[in-house]
């Protein structure tokens, strides 16, 4: 049965899926190829689909996948099912976290893994901004795009001078905006 | 009381969920932002934690972090509806698309609009790096864990290699535990601020 096979299917989505959402797009392939619900093609199609909208990627495809195959109860199942391991997870651990915190191992750990995260998200941060400003076509030639690294600089110093200015930092959700207004005039020149 | 807290939660992460293009690393400065800075649910020191352990445990990162928030101001449905918040907009977003556009991506206005969000979103991630350097202990040990990781991690996303971010982590809190332990009991763990 359709609603089952998704709503199972993405259970071991949410389950397995650890590391965010480019982790875990290998597992999704496989469980969504395997049950036959997208090809290839409309896998990776549907993928740049959830990278661009908002919203966790995994949440997307999830929906996406399930509205295609079922309609509207197909992505309502889908949906619950990839949220709710992470849901039920983040319950036990909350209930379990208060006694944790205080013991000086759990502590230790965490104080490896803080840091770690850091230079993780600095990366990705470092990674995007430069695949964006040097995409990398097929045969490895890196090429230079004039646009974006125009873009990033100037999006990173507006940003810099409205913090000065305004004495605050500019919203993220302000410098989405102007990123996909930029963006829209930029590359249509 | 108990009415607001809800309402506000709900809004709050539709609100989250509406404009975190890009997967869970963006949407932490955007967290950062509403839960620690402006509605002052949760210490950026929870946050941290919250960090490490949506980045531990399986599924979305904004869908952790969301349950976090929502389950410590509000319980149990407070967890509830902080996590239906930040999945309503993509919800209703990816469905429409699924209904009604089949080839969303080229239409070259949107698409224009998509590049240009994610060299913003780009510029958001290193920032929410930056803002957590600033705030991070200033000691030897989490300097060069912090340096590392990030050197390991570049070169994994350059080379494109098999090698998970996990076991980043796990070598690190494995690192930093045995140290912990050949330090000697002495020292406690009286770090923590």
């Amino acid at each position: 049965m359709i609603y089952l096979d998704l709503f199972i299917g993405f259970l071991k989505v949410g389950l397995f899926a650890f590391g965010g959402a480019y982790g875990a797009i290998p597992l999704i392939r496989d469980v969504v190829l395997s049950y036959g619900w997208l090809t290839d093609d409309a896998l990776t199609y549907m993928i740049a689909v959830s990278e661009s909208t908002p919203g966790p990627i995994m949440v997307n495809l999830a929906t996406y996948v399930g509205s295609s195959q079922a309609g509207f109860l197909g992505a309502v199942l889908a949906t619950t099912a990839v949220v709710l391991p992470s849901f039920v997870i983040i319950i036990i651990v909350m209930s379990l976290l208060k006694t944790a915190l205080k013991n000086k191992y759990v502590q230790a750990i965490l104080r490896g893994l803080k840091p770690c995260i850091i230079g993780i998200i600095l990366a990705t941060g470092v990674f995007m901004i430069s695949s964006n400003i040097f995409p990398v076509l097929k045969g490895n030639h890196a090429i230079f795009n004039v646009k974006a690294a125009l873009m990033s600089a100037v999006l990173a110093g507006a940003m810099y001078v409205y913090k000065k200015a305004a004495k605050k930092k500019m919203s993220s959700i302000m410098l989405i905006v102007v990123s996909a207004f930029v963006g829209m005039i930029i590359f249509a020149i | 009381m108990k009415k607001n807290i809800l309402t506000d939660l709900l809004l709050t992460f539709m609100k989250i969920g509406l404009f975190t293009f890009g997967g869970g690393y963006a949407m932490i400065s955007m967290i950062e932002e509403n839960c620690v800075e402006k509605k002052e649910w949760i210490t950026h020191e929870e946050m941290m934690n919250v960090t490490v352990i949506a980045e531990s445990t399986p599924g979305p990162i904004a869908i952790n972090c969301a349950t976090f928030v929502g389950m410590k101001q509000a319980g149990f449905v407070g967890a509830v509806v902080a996590t239906l918040g930040m999945i309503i907009p993509s919800f209703a977003v990816i469905y429409i698309i699924s209904m009604f556009l089949d080839n969303f991506l080229e239409i070259t206005f949107i698409a224009n609009a998509f590049k240009g969000i994610k060299i913003g979103v780009g510029i958001l991630i290193f920032d929410a790096a930056l803002g957590m350097i600033k705030k991070m202990q200033k000691k030897p040990l989490p300097k060069a864990i912090m340096i590392c990781s990030f050197a390991a991690m570049m070169t994994i996303n350059i080379f494109s290699l098999k090698f998970s971010s996990i076991s980043l982590m796990i070598i690190a809190a494995t690192v930093s535990l045995v140290i912990f332990i050949s330090n000697g009991q002495s020292k406690n763990g009286g770090e923590k601020k």
